[in-house]
Formats: structure tokens, sequence, C-alpha cells
């Protein structure tokens, strides 16, 4: 039923009944309808998705209930894909990235990042498995798709003779666009390439080249937005410019999906992170979570004397002597071994090590990664000290 | 259909040619006329006539035959080829347009700029010869036929070719002498019977025996048989431009 005639029919009905009414949209929302009307005593119908209002007393309110809920813009499903030469580049992949999020794939090279943007982008034909944006298909509805996705691939490719301004409207125009020149400038003005609009993009740097791909890919005003190693090659003050650019533009309400190779690009910016080795996703997780979870944190004592060996009494804590046994390390997983950090210091104590300090350090991103990557549980050799 | 899509890659590549006048147009104006001043006023003053037509009128549709050949191919490779090779393809395989509308844009815009140069040849040679032309429509249904199956043509090779020789090789090696041996400077008339057979195995003999029937109302082969010939190599272009797109060959892994 369109939704335009149920928001009408529900309007009538409520000026007859001046029941309380909620209206909710499909998968998530319609299943968070259920929830909050039976808490609340409301009535639910369906309407498209995205289509969240909820009618009190006859009058429209915020969907305010469902501010928890994001309903996925980006649905993976068991995706698949195998080159003609036999290489399986993704091995049945699912994922649901929601509206607004900033997502960090990270992987080493040759893991099925590009190829997994490259599939959701129409560039690569999956071999089976199903991916949806914003509710539509990928391969039947793709023109719906694709106008909703910008690329920014990881080469800088560009059209060296092309002026900045012109390569940026022949982008929109790709994507099915009306020449919008008011749009264009924004875009180029909030990337500082105005000033370079005449400009061939041949006489551009590299730092400005790439953000003219940005460029391109927000000229069609898309709502998900892959970003495929946008810092590769590219200086810490430029990169640090991206991360800005990324950020504003999560405010304006554009998904990102980057890859990255750098932890720090995915420490720094990312919501939730997801790791893919050998074409499957090893784990996807909110970042804190990640780092919670999955973080190891060290508990350090300087002791005032050294030790020659670890003793007995203390041979069930993961130890290490160091500095010429004059320092203590006690490794342990937050989420599992934090209730020993007691039963260490008591045995600290009953073993007789007296310490002149202590101080504890939490895993990176970047060890979290490697440990992931390499299924290894080897120590990190480096950590960030805890204020 | 995605409108703006195609007249976005339209625009482009009709942009590139402005930005290389040179060589997309003064190029093979120059050629053409030294085609004209060799073939039409030295050689043609010891030819009186062929098929009741002076010699310099006689070898014009062969000429311009030549130039919308070769450069729809060119101009149709070149437009694909180059994305291809510099990276930016990514954007088109992620665009909302269609095998269709991306085919519409690039070899458009590759029949439009060989069907401009066949104009511009054709005014270049009412400069050194008297013209008529006695079907125009029939010239113009075989002209706009032709630049669009050979910018098809160049389109198919530009998504072939992996290096710039295999893009030269076969407006090179293989539509020049077609051109050259498919009576563009001669009728198969004036050839041994032997090689009157072989030469109606050569396609470019119907395309300019057919362009210079709707010239002079004379031709080698009959005027739809040229016709037929043009539309069936359309065909089979167009045939093979869809069959890239639904398998993906050399284009989406």
């Amino acid at each position: 039923m369109p939704a335009e005639k149920t928001k009408s029919d529900l309007m009538n009905g409520l000026e007859k009944a001046d029941t309380p009414l909620i209206v909710l949209g499909n998968g998530q929302h319609a299943k968070c309808a259920g929830f909050i009307a039976k808490t609340h005593g409301l009535r639910t119908a369906k309407l498209r998705v995205g289509e969240a209002v909820v009618f009190q007393q006859g009058k429209s309110h915020n969907a305010a209930p469902m501010n928890d809920v994001v309903e996925p813009v980006l649905k993976i499903s068991n995706l698949c894909k195998i080159y003609s030469g036999g290489f399986h580049a993704l091995k049945n992949v699912s994922l649901e990235i929601g509206k607004g999020e900033i997502v960090a794939l990270l992987g080493p090279n040759g893991a099925g990042k590009t190829t997994l943007i490259s599939t959701i982008c129409g560039i690569v034909r999956p071999t089976s498995g199903k991916v949806t944006v914003a509710g539509y298909d990928i391969v039947n509805d793709y023109r719906k798709t694709r106008s909703l996705i910008g690329l920014v691939p990881q080469e800088l490719t560009t059209d060296s003779f092309e002026t900045v301004f012109n390569t940026v409207s022949f982008s929109r125009g790709l994507f099915g666009r009306r020449p919008d020149p008011a749009h264009i400038e924004r875009v180029l003005t909030s990337l500082s390439l105005w000033d370079r609009r005449d400009s061939k993009i041949i006489t551009l740097s590299g730092g400005m080249k790439r953000r003219v791909l940005i460029a391109k890919a927000l000229s069609h005003e898309p709502s998900v937005l892959f970003l495929d190693e946008p810092t590769a090659g590219v200086d810490v003050s430029l990169r640090k410019d991206m991360w800005q650019i990324v950020r504003e533009l999560r405010e304006s309400g554009v998904t990102v999906i980057l890859t990255t190779h750098y932890i720090e690009e995915a420490e720094e910016i990312a919501d939730r992170v997801g790791v893919i080795n050998h074409g499957e996703i090893v784990l996807i997780e909110d970042k804190k979570t990640l780092m919670r979870k999955l973080g190891q944190k060290q508990l350090m004592l300087d002791l005032i004397e050294p030790l020659h060996e670890i003793p007995a009494s203390l041979a069930d804590f993961a130890l290490d002597l160091t500095v010429n046994g004059k320092r203590l390390i006690y490794t342990f997983d937050t989420h599992e071994q934090r209730a020993d950090i007691t039963a260490f210091l008591d045995g600290i104590k009953s073993a007789d090590i007296a310490f002149r300090d202590l101080q504890t350090s939490q895993s990176s991103l970047e060890e979290i990664f490697v440990n992931l990557v390499e299924g290894s549980s080897r120590r990190p050799p480096e950590r960030e000290v805890e204020p | 259909m995605n409108f703006c899509g195609v007249l976005a890659i339209y625009r482009f590549e009709m942009s590139r040619t402005r930005r290389t006048l040179i060589q997309s147009i003064f190029a093979p104006v120059v050629t053409t006329s030294l085609y004209f001043i060799v073939f039409g006023a030295a050689i043609g003053s010891r030819i009186q006539e062929v098929d009741g037509v002076s010699y310099g009128a006689f070898i014009v549709p062969g000429l311009i035959m030549l130039n919308l050949l070769t450069n729809g191919i060119s101009n149709g490779s070149f437009g694909i080829y180059f994305p291809k090779f510099v990276g930016t393809v990514y954007e088109i395989l992620s665009a909302p347009v269609s095998t269709f509308e991306i085919v519409l844009g690039y070899a458009g815009a590759a029949a439009s700029k060989a069907l401009l140069l066949g104009f511009i040849i054709l005014l270049t040679a009412s400069l050194f010869i008297e013209l008529r032309i006695a079907h125009p429509l029939i010239m113009m249904a075989f002209l706009i036929l032709t630049a669009i199956s050979f910018s098809l043509l160049g389109f198919i090779l530009g998504i072939w070719a992996d290096n710039f020789e295999k893009l030269s090789v076969v407006p090179t090696l293989v539509i020049t002498p077609l051109v050259f041996l498919g009576g563009s400077f001669y009728s198969t008339d004036m050839l041994p019977s032997f090689w009157q057979t072989v030469s109606l195995f050569n396609p470019v003999l119907y395309l300019v025996s057919g362009l210079r029937w709707s010239f002079y109302e004379t031709s080698d082969v009959n005027v739809w048989a040229s016709l037929g010939s043009v539309l069936l190599f359309l065909l089979i272009c167009f045939i093979t431009v869809v069959w890239i797109f639904k398998t993906g060959y050399k284009l989406r892994s």
C-alpha cells in the first residue's frame, strides 16, 4: 500500500478515534514498534523504511523511542566472491552498517577489503550472496543503490587534463543528477579546492588530487561513502584534514565505510571496527567495546630489589621480568581476568616483593588487530601508558 | 533512463575533442587536402572520367569513408580505453548507468565526431571540385549508420585492447588497407575479373559504393546491398557490445 495513502488513512482514523498511535517502518523499526506499542499501549502500522513517525493525540512527534534503533543502510548477507582464477576473495561475508556510522575495515594486503567495496559499488560481480543499500538490492535495483553510494578509490585515478570543476560536475551528471553549480561550489569549498576549480588536475599535488576524488564522490550527494584507503601515502597533516572531513560528513548524515592499513586512523575516527582477513570478517565490533573486550592490559611493577626468577607462588599469572629483573609485568585480558589483579597483588604481598611504583597500560587497536590477524597471543611490544 | 549520465559522458568526450582540435580536426583536413592535390589534381589530370564522374569528384565518397571509419574507430576506442588505462573507469562502472547508456554516451560522441569530420571533409572537397549530391537523405543514412557502426567497433576495440599497440593495430593494419582496396580511389570495373570477385568480400567496398551512389548514382554493388550490409554490421557490433557488458568482458571481474 502506498505510504501516502496509509498516512492519510491513519490520520483520518486518529481524528475519529483520538487514539494514541505509533507508525513505524519496516525491519528493525517494525520490531521496535511492536515493543514500544506494547509497553506504551499504542497501536502500530507500517510505512516505508525511514518513515518513522509517532502520532499521539492527533499530532505528530519525533520518533523519540526509536533513537536507539539504527536502520541498517547497508546489509551484506553471505557474500562470496571467487575470481575466475579460483581465488576465493570473499567468503560468506555478512555485515550490517547503520545510517550515519563510520566503520573502518582493517586488514592486511589481499585480505578482501577492496573486493568487498568494489562488489558493493558494482565494479566486481558477486559470486553469491546478497547486498542491499537502504533496502535496495545492488543487482536488481542497481540504479537506486549506486546513486546512493559514493566511492573514493585507493589509487589517484583522475582525468589529468580536465579541470577540477568540470571533473566534479561530470561525476554529478554521471550519477544522474542535474547540474547544480552551487552544490559543486559547496563541495569544493568544504574541501579547500574552490580556489583551484579552474586548474587542470595534472597541476595539483597528491593531496589535492585525493580531495578531488572525494569531491567527485560527494558530487551527487550520496548517503553512503566508501573511502578505500583514503590516506594511503598522505602526510600526517593532510591525514588529519581527511579525518576532519570524514567527521564533518558524518555530521551531515553520510554513512562512511573506510578501509585502512592505519590503525591510528580507525582508532581516531571510526565508530565500529571490522577486521577482514583471507576474505572473511574476523570481527566487527564497536571500537570501544572491541578495545575493552579484546584489549590486553598490563600492570607493571618497578621493584625495589631485582628478582632473578618468578616465584613459584606467582606461576599461575602471565608474568615477565624485564630491566634486569627490576620490572615485573603482569599481562591480562581486561574482559576475563580483571578480578585476578587483587589475587596477583595478594601474591606479590605473600611473596614479600616490594615495589616502588606501578603503572598500567592498555592495548592499542593496532595490537588487537595484529593479534586477530595473526591469530597469535603474543604480547605486544609497545603499550600506551594510561594516566 | 539516466539522461544526465549519458549527457555527462557525451559532453566529456566532446570536450576532449575541443582540447585536441589540431589532432582531431585539422590533421584529417590537411591529410584529405593532400589526397585531393595528389590524387585529384596530379593523377586525376591524367584520368578523364570514371563511370561518367570526374576523378576528383569520384574519390570524394572514398575519402569521406576513409576518415569516417578511421576516426570513428579511433574516437570510439580511445574514449573507453583511456579510462581503463588511467583507472577512471571505476567511476563509469560504479555509476547508475546501464550498458545501453554507456554505449550511447561513448559511441554517440565518437559517431558525432566522425560525422562532424565527414562534413568538414565534404566542405573541404567542395573547395577543390564541384560537388553534386543526388540523394542527400541516402547519403545521410550511410554516413550516420557507418559512423555509429564503426564507433561501436572502436568501442569494442577499446575494451579488448590492453595496450596502445593493440589500439592502433585495427585502424592501421585492417581498416586503412580495406578502404584503399575497397574502391575508394577506383572503380572495381577497372580490376581484372578475379580481383573484382575478391573485392566483393571486402565489406568496405559496400560502404564506399553505397555512399558513392548517393552522390553520383553510380556504384560497384547494389545500393540496397550496401545499406543492408551496414545495417548488419551495426547489429553485429551492438550485439557484441551487449555481450561485453553482460559478461563483464575485460571490464568487471
